[in-house]
């Protein structure tokens, strides 16, 4: 998996609450038996008119937001599907870290096998943060995992928490599948233990 | 002497492999059911790291998202390539890495959510996970059941495993007794109207109280199915004696001595009096009526005997959002909810494709025709809930009346098949999401019950069904 350490970049600010992850990458695009190639159809519907075109509205489209690396998003962000397409399609645009007051569980932890640092802030920051975004594309943003800071284009921080194990293996672009393998003499020891209480599982 | 434990507490300590000091645990899992969608790219990562599927016994594979549903499928015409070829890596994969598997021709094919119950993979005090959200869906027999992404179904597959951080437990009772025309549909929407779609978040939510003791077992299924659309990574139900009957000699339910064990182990699974819950919501049976959605969250939910809101009902970020759901629901303020024409009626899905879905249903729509102008569709969740309802009569009641009467799959769910609703379509569905283009790009979604749809189907628009009762 690749790292994340830390990012400076463009903020979009999409303050819809409960984007779903039917918005976020629709089911047309689940079809693929890849991971890749996604990003061109984030938020396919919301983005694009129904002959191809870009809709001039939607805040990626807008000059300002087409580099952008992360976003400010509205209340319970990736509600819906377990589809891991969501967090490839985010992470194909070249979306690193979204920030919100709620994500959804399935989506939040996506995100994490996926090099994406998704951060959850109390409203008030949020809201400071939106703000921030909607400066356009001369208002970069920095995000920094190891410290767990955001700095606004104004040089204001905010704190984020992040879990411990998680953020390691962000930092590290740990294979969490490697790591479980070195356990296996334990879940050997669950599995015979399990037998015998168990045997009809 | 222990402290009271909730039933999630209990499930979860006899899961736990290992456990880290800031409480990251690896987490034993029981079941993992695996779809055509959000598998193909987890088996090819095993492939890459010349890795094997840990535990094969425990894996069983369904296709479910995209099989067509016409009569015809037989012939294996899948007119979208790519539908056919997450097909058919399912199938290589399912074969070449050895997992119980259930193709498209065999009978016992259908929803992946309901074929694990109806064979009996699902049983009481497990771990049940699968690339799927739905997954919520076996809480219902007192099993830890989550959807988890494609990056964990490779870590499942692997090792059997995944690294968790326990949940808070939440508690929603349901007292009383229902009305009549009010179903676990109906429950289940109701509460996701109380808590909103994010009020479960970081929560298992155990279901409890009169209503849920007295409902069958696919009732009890309908309302775990919706405990994700309302955040909670699970829904559970302790098991009882419904749960043991239900379970008692399906094909992979434990036999002879095993089962007294498994029973004595069982009978164990329910929260000790004075357990802690970190939230609790309790609602009244009989003030549940039976409900709709007018929006493009599951938690836009009113009484059928409502009209649609405006934006200025709510207050924060919900103001814009339910401005936006009206501008794509085509809806104006004040309108009657039975005054909403629809032009399409679905029945089926995991939420409400079962047999007992199936027979209400036909109790409503027997000796009646479809409403001009409508198209309505009934799926059945699994080839035996098909061969069921049609040794039942059932499926002859639903062709006399005008229903399409097709085989089992997700279908217009989410539309991943043929089965969508044309841009401006408006559909009364039994299914448990109405996001945008959920049904079909620019279709519009009224989550309703078996009976509501059935009725919306006589009627053509959305309509009370006690007044059919």
């Amino acid at each position: 998996m690749e790292k994340f350490e830390k990012i400076t970049g463009v903020a979009a600010p999409m303050p819809l609450i409960n984007i779903d992850t039917d918005m976020i990458i629709p089911k047309l695009f689940l079809k693929t038996i890849k991971r890749s190639g996604l990003g061109v159809h984030l938020f396919d519907e919301m983005r694009y008119n129904d002959d191809g075109s870009e809709k001039p509205d939607f805040v990626l489209n807008q000059p300002a937001y087409r580099n952008a690396e992360i976003i400010v998003a509205g209340d319970n962000f990736g509600c819906g599907s377990s589809r891991e397409h969501a967090p490839w399609a985010i992470k194909d645009f070249g979306v690193k870290c979204v920030i919100s007051t709620s994500f959804a569980d399935i989506f939040f932890n996506n995100c994490f096998k996926n090099g994406i640092l998704p951060i959850v802030l109390p409203q008030e920051q949020v809201d400071l943060l939106m703000k921030d975004a909607e400066k356009g594309a001369n208002a970069r943003m920095t995000v920094d995992l190891e410290a767990q800071e955001i700095t606004t284009s104004d040089g204001e921080v905010v704190k984020f928490d992040v879990d411990a194990f998680k953020k390691q293996c962000l930092l590290e672009g740990l294979d969490d599948i490697g790591l479980t393998l070195k356990k296996a003499d334990s879940i050997a020891s669950y599995e015979t233990m399990s037998a015998s209480a168990r045997p009809w599982v | 002497m222990t402290a009271p434990k909730t039933l999630y507490d209990k499930i979860w300590d006899a899961h736990v492999i290992t456990e880290d000091d800031d409480g990251t645990s690896l987490l034993y899992i029981d079941r993992h059911l695996v779809h055509e969608v959000t598998s193909p790219q987890a088996f090819e990562g095993l492939r890459d790291a010349g890795r094997k599927v840990h535990a094969p016994d425990k894996t069983i594979a369904v296709p479910d998202h995209n099989v067509p549903t016409t009569l015809d499928r037989a012939g294996g015409i899948i007119s979208n390539e790519e539908s056919r070829i997450q097909l058919e890596a399912l199938d290589k994969n399912a074969r070449d890495f050895g997992v119980h598997y259930y193709p498209v021709d065999d009978v016992r094919q259908g929803i992946v959510h309901i074929v694990g119950p109806e064979q009996g993979w699902t049983l009481p005090g497990m771990t049940v996970v699968c690339g799927d959200s739905h997954t919520a869906t076996h809480g219902a027999f007192g099993a830890l059941a989550h959807g988890i992404g494609t990056s964990e179904v490779e870590h499942v597959l692997a090792t059997q495993t995944l690294i968790q951080q326990k949940s808070k437990n939440m508690k929603v009772e349901i007292t009383g007794k229902l009305r009549p025309g009010v179903t676990a549909k109906d429950v289940t929407l109701a509460v996701i109207g109380a808590t909103g779609t994010a009020g479960g978040t970081g929560y298992v939510i155990e279901y409890c109280g009169q209503v849920i003791r007295d409902m069958s077992m696919e009732g009890r299924m309908t309302v775990c199915n919706m405990a994700i659309e309302g955040g909670a990574r699970a829904g559970l139900i302790a098991p009882d004696e419904t749960t043991f009957e239900y379970v008692k000699g399906r094909p992979h339910a434990p036999k002879g001595a095993e089962w007294e064990m498994a029973l004595e182990w069982w009978k164990t699974l329910f929260t000790d009096d004075d357990a802690h819950f970190d939230k609790v919501l309790v609602l009244k049976g009989e003030d549940i009526a039976p409900v709709v959605t007018w929006g493009t969250s599951p938690e836009d939910v009113l009484p059928i005997t409502a009209s649609v809101p405006a934006p200025e009902d709510f207050e924060g970020g919900k103001v814009d959002a339910a401005a936006r759901s009206l501008e794509y629901m085509g809806l104006t303020a004040g309108t009657k909810l039975t005054d909403i024409p629809i032009n399409t009626v679905f029945i089926g899905s995991c939420t409400n494709g079962r047999i007992e879905d199936l027979r209400a249903v036909a109790e409503i729509v027997k000796g009646k025709k479809v409403a001009d102008g409508v198209r309505a569709l009934i799926v059945p969740g699994s080839g035996l809930v098909r061969a069921q309802a049609e040794e039942e009569g059932l499926g002859e009641i639903f062709t006399e009346a005008g229903f399409e009467w097709r085989l089992a799959g997700c279908s217009m769910c989410l539309a991943m098949n043929d089965d969508q609703l044309a841009p401006g379509d408006r559909s009364a569905s039994t299914s448990n999401r109405n996001f945008e283009g959920r049904q079909g790009k620019g279709g519009r979604t009224h989550l309703v019950s078996p009976v509501m749809a059935a009725a919306a189907a006589i009627t053509g628009h959305l309509t009370d069904v006690r007044e059919m009762l």
